[in-house]
């Protein structure tokens, strides 16, 4: 009697400091397909993987922010080839979630495209949004973009395109990011997480929690250590209450906008992250 | 031999203050319908006039008429049209300069040195500045054809009254928004004269809307629902209960908050010029300045040597008169400030750090605070975390150019720091490391329209001059 | 006597000085504004400081002696002006100068050691401080080997001054370290340390014959070495700026500098002098006008 191998399902963990935890809470949350099929029991992040994951992305902001800014190019491009290796496997867990064939398709290509857009970048936004300063004196003065610091991101709920779509923009400058994947479609996000894990992305750099936005948001959003918030994937009436959180220790705020995560991205989602510094020395013998 | 300097004071005749001043609102003065109040001189406490203030409904009418210009008037014009009213007015403020100067000094109690050499001629330089964005927005790096936001809800502090008015009326008439501004209470008088000016630039009316009050007709019009954007500079505090305040709003919001900067002078650095740039650094404008530093971390190999000049150089600061023109230190802005500085100062001694001022005769009237140096002072103690705000130095030392960055970094606020050495390496290294918005390497407390000005962290988001701070006034 | 090495490190140990930062500080204490009985006060001070001085080719006896005349009674119409501190000639009008001024209680002082280049044999610039001393010169102002200096031969410079200064016996002895020449500041503070640990007296700007001449800012370094040397070994030496200090309000600007730098105790004519010429009228110019309350002109000083 022949019996059909038993295929060996996959664990879908948190990704804090590089490894993959699972929730200190121990909670998961059942994560069906789109016709209400069991997918996965993810995991439900609480409060103190926040917590965890910014202490992460802080100890992590130091070295990927001295990088050279052609190192985090060429890391971020890794990521495209890592992921253009899994294509077959992220298409087929879109489709698991729901997506047609030719639609996951398109969505694996765009999102592996948008690491290489975006991997570019990492050399050229520094003389793109810098620029010395004709000041009347004699003095040499130079404003260049800095990364913030730690970048709270509330992913959008495209599964792959939306979260590389917020979290590519954040780190090509030297950010680190604790990210809350898609609510509803948060496989992906994890999927994609061993992708960085295999891309030379230092530990910490990226951490994805998975788990319940209204819970884990306004953690993120209050927290003191962390430089600045992307409220991307946060619905209209959530805004105001995490706008006013960030407000304790003056996060910078990217609103949610306009969510065609398929057009060609501005820069200004990398500018929202950037801070300007100006340096001025004297010119003299 | 003794050089007495005998007083040298500018004159007042060059001003005309009126007993009172009402709001400026659509091009003309109006009544205010709140409380007014008195606006004083702080280095004599005698009352200057009579200041009304907004209520609710003025705020209204000041942004009602700065929504008809922007929509009617300002929005509409060519570029280069907005650019000649700017010059225009630069030119009479050059034009009127020793005016300016002196009602300043009157009004906020600075240095007519500071004032005369400092405040207005980078006034004037700032309206130049952007009056010549005004037709070029296209090529600033923004895209083709960036957009102005609509009406700018404005509020500004006491420490440079009319130069934090430039900061914020120069971009934005620029990039073709129009305004409402609220100056501070206690420092009303330049920027209703500047109202004046619009008159005679004979800039459409309703485009600047000077309005007067305390603290609650600045709340009114920053969460007012008829503006687009929110420009602050002040507190951190405040800055905060402003963030709040546009919350889940689409309005743009700006802030230029406090700061505790650390000036760091290496054991190498060029220590003459060091002392004033310390000197500077803190007792420029009676260290009413975000930007002070107000930590000095000195290398041990050389902190010895560096006190005793610097005491030394303390000794010839000049403390008094506002309007002579010998005087380096004037008046302390306000009681409320003064009692401010003496609070944290007093903690700074009970914490037991060591406190040294200079010999001093302070006049008997007004609000007055000697220049002062506390040492022994460590990163837990309240003057090396807390803005004091006044002509308080605190120092510190370190012994590696690592704990000089940590220490310097150790701190919620983010917007100035200074680095003193002739190692040029080190420099870059240092202005790297530091997480501020400006760095100073051997300077500081430079200024200049082309020079982005704003902070990381608490100290605020978004930058002020240069082409940088187009953005905070554009839909990008 | 130091080693050239020893020279060198320590020279090049003293801290270095910002130009922008240094011109900032000099142009600020140039706004000082000195009124009144300041003013009054500060215009006495300055003329009582002055090296009255004529150093042409075309000098003579007669020219001299009309300076040392002007020296001695500046404003025949304003009696109670000071006397001028020094009349400074080329050594070889010293004994001219030394008769004209006998019994007025004001010194002569010479230039010598080959001014204003320098370029002269070590024994012929001895030879020039003897024969200046030997006139009756009290006070001497040598130029330092500028060409030594910047070629990093600090030892000789140094042996130089050492050498003048044993010339030059009881005499003062003021170095010229023609700034102008030195051109950055940080070699100003080396040079005038270096003639300070040498035996100067004092220490001068320069020869009034390169441009620039006396500046503030370089003025104002020397007045920090002069201070810090003070502070370190003990020793009070002088400064003297020369060249380029034309008007009144010049003069009271470097008075405020020496206030506000060095410090009070600088502010006598034994260790502050302005080398000049045409500033003398101005000063006396002034002086009138604040007795008076009225503007004077020029007709009504003499030209000598």
């Amino acid at each position: 009697m022949s019996t059909e191998r038993l295929s060996v399902r996959k664990t879908y963990k948190l990704f804090i400091g590089g490894g993959f935890p699972r929730s200190e809470s121990g909670r998961s949350y059942v994560v069906n397909d789109a016709k209400g099929r069991f997918l996965a029991n993810a995991s439900q992040a609480s409060r103190k993987d926040v917590r965890d994951a910014v202490v992460a992305a802080r100890k992590a902001f130091g070295g990927w922010s001295s990088r050279t800014p052609y190192n985090r190019g060429q890391i971020l491009y890794r990521v495209a080839e890592m992921l253009e290796g899994r294509r077959a496997q992220f298409v087929e867990e879109l489709r698991a979630a729901g997506a047609a064939k030719t639609a996951a398709s398109a969505e694996v290509d765009a999102a592996i495209d948008r690491w290489v857009w975006y991997a570019g970048w990492a050399d050229k936004v520094g003389a793109v949004v810098g620029n010395g300063n004709p000041v009347a004196g004699p003095f040499f003065n130079l404003s260049t973009p800095e990364p913030t610091g730690v970048v709270g991101i509330v992913a959008p709920d495209g599964p792959l395109l939306g979260l590389v779509s917020v979290v590519a923009p954040a780190i090509v400058t030297g950010n680190t990011a604790v990210v809350v994947a898609s609510e509803p479609a948060p496989l992906a996000a994890i999927t994609l997480a061993e992708v960085l894990a295999t891309s030379d992305l230092p530990g910490g750099v990226v951490n994805l929690l998975t788990g319940r936005r209204a819970e884990l948001a306004p953690w993120l959003a209050s927290h003191m250590d962390v430089n600045a918030i992307d409220l991307a994937g946060v619905s209209a009436d959530a805004v105001a209450d995490l706008e006013k959180a960030a407000a304790d220790n003056l996060k910078r705020v990217l609103r949610p906008g306009l969510s065609d995560w398929s057009d060609e991205p501005g820069i200004d989602r990398m500018t929202a992250f950037l801070e300007t510094k100006t340096v001025w020395h004297p010119v003299g013998v | 031999m003794d050089f007495e300097y005998a007083p040298a004071p500018e004159s007042r005749s060059v001003v005309d203050i009126r007993p009172s001043y009402g709001l400026f609102v659509d091009g003309a003065f109006t009544e205010g319908h709140g409380e007014p109040f008195k606006t004083l001189d702080p280095s004599s406490e005698e009352p200057l006039a009579e200041i009304a203030c907004a209520d609710a409904a003025d705020v209204d009418r000041a942004v009602a008429a700065a929504r008809r210009a922007y929509e009617k008037v300002w929005g509409p014009m060519p570029g280069r049209e907005r650019a000649k009213y700017l010059y225009r007015i630069a030119r009479i403020i050059q034009e009127r300069s020793r005016e300016l100067a002196v009602l300043e000094s009157i009004d906020n109690g600075k240095p007519i040195r500071e004032s005369r050499d400092v405040d207005v001629p980078l006034v004037a330089a700032h309206f130049f500045y952007y009056a010549g964005w005004a037709d070029k927005l296209g090529h600033a790096g923004f895209g083709a054809d960036p957009r102005p936001l609509g009406v700018a809800g404005q509020v500004i502090p006491w420490n440079f009254p009319l130069l934090m008015l430039a900061w914020k009326i120069a971009p934005a008439l620029a990039t073709g928004n129009t305004v409402v501004l609220k100056p501070a209470e206690t420092t009303p008088l330049t920027a209703l004269l500047f109202a004046e000016i619009c008159q005679q630039a004979e800039l459409p009316d309703g485009v600047v809307n000077i309005i007067t009050g305390a603290g609650e007709t600045g709340r009114m019009l920053v969460g007012h629902d008829g503006i687009d954007k929110v420009a602050f500079t002040g507190s951190t505090e405040v800055g905060k209960q402003i963030a709040r305040t546009v919350a889940g709003t689409s309005k743009k919001l700006t802030l230029e908050l406090g700061g505790k900067a650390a000036n760091i002078v290496f054991d190498d650095a060029p220590l003459d010029q060091a002392v004033e740039g310390i000197v500077n650094a803190i007792f420029f404008n009676q260290g009413h300045v975000c930007c002070a530093g107000s930590r000095l971390l000195v290398q041990e190999s050389v902190a010895d040597e560096l006190l005793d000049r610097l005491k030394t150089r303390m000794g010839t600061l000049r403390v008094g008169d506002p309007l002579d023109k010998n005087t380096d230190v004037g008046a302390i802005n306000s009681a409320e400030q003064l009692a401010k500085i003496r609070d944290l100062a007093d903690s700074g001694e009970s914490e037991g750090a060591e406190r040294w001022s200079p010999p001093c005769d302070l006049p008997q009237r007004g609000f007055w605070f000697a220049p002062t140096l506390f040492t022994g002072v460590a990163q837990s103690h309240r003057i090396a975390r807390e803005e004091i705000f006044g002509p308080v130095l605190s120092v510190l030392t370190f012994r590696t150019p690592d704990e000089a960055i940590e220490k310097a970094n150790n701190t919620p606020y983010g917007l100035s720091a200074g680095v003193w050495t002739e190692k040029g390496s080190r420099i870059l290294w240092a202005a790297e490391k530091l997480r501020a918005g400006v760095v100073w390497a051997n300077t500081f407390n430079k200024f200049d329209p082309a020079s982005p000005f704003g902070g990381y962290k608490e100290s605020g988001h978004g930058r002020e001059g240069g082409r940088h701070g187009l953005s905070a006034y554009l839909n990008v | 006597m130091p080693t050239g090495a020893e020279l060198r490190g320590f020279l090049h140990g003293l801290p270095g000085v910002d130009q922008v930062g240094a011109d900032e500080r000099a142009a600020r204490l140039g706004t000082r504004s000195i009124k009144t009985t300041a003013k009054a006060r500060a215009i006495d001070l300055a003329i009582s400081m002055l090296d009255l001085t004529t150093l042409e080719g075309a000098d003579t006896a007669g020219k001299v002696r009309a300076l040392c005349a002007k020296a001695v009674r500046p404003d025949p119409a304003q009696p109670d002006a000071p006397k001028v501190g020094a009349v400074c000639v080329y050594s070889d009008l010293v004994g001219v100068a030394v008769d004209a001024l006998r019994g007025s209680g004001i010194g002569v002082a010479s230039v010598a050691t080959a001014f204003p280049a320098g370029r002269a044999p070590l024994e012929a610039k001895l030879a020039d401080t003897r024969a200046a001393v030997a006139a009756g010169a009290a006070e001497i102002d040598m130029v330092i080997d500028r060409g030594a200096f910047l070629a990093g031969d600090y030892l000789k410079v140094h042996e130089e001054i050492v050498e003048t200064k044993r010339a030059c016996g009881d005499a003062h002895l003021k170095v010229i370290l023609e700034t102008g020449e030195l051109r950055t500041y940080d070699n100003v503070r080396r040079a005038s340390w270096l003639a300070m640990r040498a035996g100067a007296d004092f220490i001068k700007t320069s020869t009034g014959k390169i441009s620039p001449a006396a500046t503030p800012p370089v003025t104002m370094i020397m007045l920090e070495a002069v201070r810090d040397f003070r502070d370190a070994t003990g020793r009070t030496v002088g400064v003297k700026p020369a060249g380029g200090i034309r008007t009144t309000k010049d003069a009271i600007k470097y008075l405020v500098m020496v206030n506000e730098v060095a410090g009070p105790d600088w502010l006598t004519p034994d260790l502050f002098r302005i080398g000049a010429s045409s500033l003398l009228n101005d000063l006396l110019m002034q002086r009138r006008k604040l007795a008076t309350g009225v503007y004077s002109g020029p007709d009504h000083f003499t030209l000598d």
